[in-house]
């Protein structure tokens, strides 16, 4: 193996490549070759860094110094400056994130990583760069000295709990499947993560496969499986490629196959792909894809330990739960409880997204409170707005509001609130966001996803999107708020699956937190957020517009008037409120109304 | 010829000798997996870039398994399509995060510039636009897929200038 005095990793984020990182690529290896510094400095390509939208980004280790901004053009300059001259090329510096509202509100606020840590550092397509960072280390401890009781007894002992929003205790999984009588069992890697607003899953697996590969291998070990299945969704076609890589390299280094490491443990690994249905993220459902069947969810028990895929005992569990497994066994289950809360130890990646500062992927312990997500790790809300509601879980979880931003997050607090933990995606929304709206908007997605084999997810939630259309659009009537309610306790307490008994989650939330959003929708007829098109209507201020004439010639309708350096109008009965002329114009002279 | 199905269009790939080659090799390489259906709908989609009903006839065929269960999943996931799309595709993400950051603003202005709703092909047989759910891609919302690049922050007056690319 050859030896590097540097390396750089540049991402090669989608976003980054659309701004070039290929070029910068091209370019480090042109320039290194000239200076002669080819065999002393690496270049490698990584997933994401930094923020893609100042990319493209590189960091250069072990100095850790994080570029951004870059072009081509730059890089000449970088490569004397920083190779040659052995100082960092200041001007491209990625400035250090939030430090002055951490400093400001909380500086003891640090994120930790477990799972990400090897996330933007190591080439996920080489399998030595893993081994390099302690990876399959553990599964080679696990392997020679452990018998799998004592795998599962330290997985007990960690007090890891299902990352894929259940919680369930994972030790606890794992000895039900191992106790299971019946031969050939399987072990499934739930990568379907269909929940709008999240992406944790999809990150750890581009940028660090090898890690669920080993969580996996150990878990097999745990309960004595033969074959593993990743079953990952089809919108992620990066994530397959990556992983199907990973399982080629580590089976030809004698990781997966027959005889592992030279011991009598045989088990082997294959990626299934979804085809786009979001039931598939329930077990049940996902088992019957695999299987090569519709992706319906049938009930349980049986549970999968007993009696999973095709008949035979299953553990089933979540990208980020394997993830963790090598980290846990190499440090000790009791340096992993030391973190978290009494109930839920470790942990927890979020994405972040919607109103917020810095949107992306995080990772912080449990127990910490949602108002220093949102504020110290989120740096608080974009443009100054104010902040009206987080969104936590996915489309089963719940709206909460101001007065819970100081509850700490794990899997039973979250729960108390009417929320749920879920798999991790939180979507934080600004005073400008109509909550009928959100509730409409996570109806359609469930009534649209329901597979239809039950009748009061398949019915139920149809109703219920029927209501809230109708509320939306300014027809909302005496009694519908408590038509609502029975539907929600009903499609709760009857339906099948996750996905119905989750589905009425926004909606009782929103009823419960923003009632009097919903009272001014059905007996005032007004949208207090102005969003809801049938409630609302676009004006031009005659004393703003300079009629430039940009907002007529991006009307989809051609609703708007007026001659070339006079005020404009828009005809309220032919503009549709799509609030394109609000975004273009460039003098505020548009409000709604 | 006889293991065709009846009244195949001359157009569909089952009736164009080199599609079927390569029909019958995706099946053929597939087959022995336990739950094939799958893999070998989705290796059809990916490849061939629709499974029309004569395709699934003739495969459920060859896999020996029913017409059914072949039907049964194509109708139930929604990544598999019965009938041709265009030369490119562009995917509107329907994710929270996308809609909260104003991808509904980005599909007007799409319908206004190509004349095709969400779901529909251009008369060209250029550009097919269609919804999907989240690409996972949500801290650079709102987001479109063109084929199969993501591309962030789109502002609806930017669009012309996506498509402009894919109309030559």
């Amino acid at each position: 193996m050859k030896y590097y005095r540097s390396h750089v990793l540049v991402s090669v984020d989608p976003e980054c490549v659309k701004r070039g990182a290929h070029e910068i690529l091209d370019a480090l290896q042109d320039e290194l070759v000239a200076e002669g510094l080819i065999d002393e400095v690496q270049v490698l390509e990584t997933s994401r860094i930094g923020d893609p939208a100042q990319g493209p980004d590189m960091m250069v280790y072990p100095e850790g110094t994080h570029y951004i901004g870059l072009t081509a053009n730059d890089i000449p300059y970088i490569v004397k400056e920083h190779f040659l001259k052995g100082r960092v090329a200041a001007k491209f510096v990625a400035p250090e994130k939030a430090a002055v509202e951490s400093e400001l509100s909380a500086p003891t606020i640090k994120e930790i990583r477990v799972v990400l840590r090897n996330c933007g550092k190591i080439d996920p397509e080489n399998i030595e760069e893993y081994i390099a960072e302690d990876g399959y280390m553990a599964l080679a401890k696990v392997l020679t000295d452990c018998t799998p009781d004592q795998v599962i007894d330290m997985v007990m002992r960690s007090g890891l709990r299902g990352r894929g929003g259940a919680g369930f205790p994972t030790a606890k999984k794992w000895s039900l499947a191992r106790d299971a009588v019946l031969p050939e069992k399987y072990i499934i890697c739930n990568a379907d993560e269909g929940d709008p607003g999240a992406f944790m899953n999809r990150l750890v697996l581009e940028s660090d496969p090898h890690s669920v590969v080993e969580g996996m291998i150990i878990a097999a070990y745990a309960i004595g499986a033969v074959r593993g299945y990743i079953y990952c969704r089809a919108e992620y076609p990066i994530a397959v490629r990556t992983l199907n890589l990973a399982i080629r390299q580590a089976r030809s280094m004698g990781l997966l196959g027959d005889n592992i490491l030279g011991t009598n443990f045989s088990f082997d690994l294959e990626v299934r792909m979804g085809a786009g249905a979001f039931v598939c993220g329930e077990e049940t459902a996902l088992m019957s894809s695999i299987e090569g069947k519709r992706g319906e969810p049938r009930p349980r028990p049986p549970f999968p330990a007993v009696k999973g895929l095709w008949g035979r005992p299953t553990n089933i569990n979540n990208v980020e739960t394997y993830a963790n497994v090598p980290q846990i066994i190499l440090k000790g289950p009791e340096w992993f409880a030391s973190m978290g809360t009494e109930k839920s130890k470790g942990t927890k990646t979020f994405a972040l997204a919607g109103d917020v500062s810095h949107t992306g992927l995080i990772e912080v312990p449990f127990g910490i409170s949602l108002r220093e997500i949102v504020y110290d790790v989120g740096g608080g809300i974009k443009d100054g707005k104010g902040f009206k509601a987080i969104q936590t879980g996915g489309p089963m979880g719940g709206c909460l509001p101001a007065q819970f931003l100081d509850l700490p997050v794990d899997y039973e607090t979250l729960g108390q609130a009417g929320s749920i933990m879920g798999s991790g995606g939180m979507i934080i929304m600004d005073d400008e966001t109509c909550m009928v709206d959100i509730a409409r908007f996570f109806m359609e997605f469930t009534q649209d996803e329901s597979c239809g084999k039950c009748t009061p997810c398949r019915v139920g939630t149809r109703r219920i999107l029927e209501i809230l259309e109708r509320i939306c659009a300014g027809k909302g009537k005496h009694g519908d708020i408590e038509t609502l309610e029975m539907l929600c306790k009903e499609i709760k307490t009857t339906s099948l699956c996750g996905l119905g008994q989750g589905a009425p989650n926004p909606v009782e939330s929103t009823l419960k937190h923003f009632r009097h959003e919903y009272e001014a929708h059905i007996y005032e007829k007004r949208c207090p957020a102005k969003v809801c098109k049938s409630l609302i209507r676009y004006e031009i201020s005659p004393e703003a517009c300079t009629g430039c004439t940009v907002c007529a010639r991006n009307c989809p309708v051609t609703a708007i008037t007026g001659e070339r350096r006079h005020a404009h109008i828009i005809n309220p009965d032919t503009c549709i409120r799509c609030g394109i002329c609000m975004q273009v114009c460039n003098f505020n002279a548009i409000s709604i109304k | 010829m006889s293991n065709l199905p009846e009244n195949v269009p001359s157009n569909d790939p089952v009736a164009i000798p080199e599609k079927r080659a390569l029909i019958d090799r995706i099946v053929d390489e597939n087959k022995h997996l336990p739950g094939a259906t799958m893999v070998v709908l989705n290796e059809l989609q990916s490849q061939i870039g629709f499974v029309s009903v004569p395709m699934q006839q003739y495969v459920a065929k060859r896999m020996g398994v029913p017409v059914s269960s072949v039907h049964g999943v194509i109708s139930f996931y929604s990544f598999f399509t019965t009938n041709p799309r265009g030369e490119h595709t562009i995917k509107f993400c329907l994710g929270t995060a996308c809609y909260v950051g104003g991808i509904d603003q980005v599909i007007e202005k799409a319908k206004q510039v190509l004349n095709v709703a969400p779901g529909q092909t251009t008369p060209d047989g250029k550009i097919t636009l269609e919804i999907c759910r989240c690409v996972g891609a949500c801290s650079q919302a709102p987001v479109v897929v063109v084929d199969d690049e993501v591309v962030g922050r789109v502002r609806p007056n930017k669009f012309p200038q996506l498509v402009r690319p894919l109309q030559e």
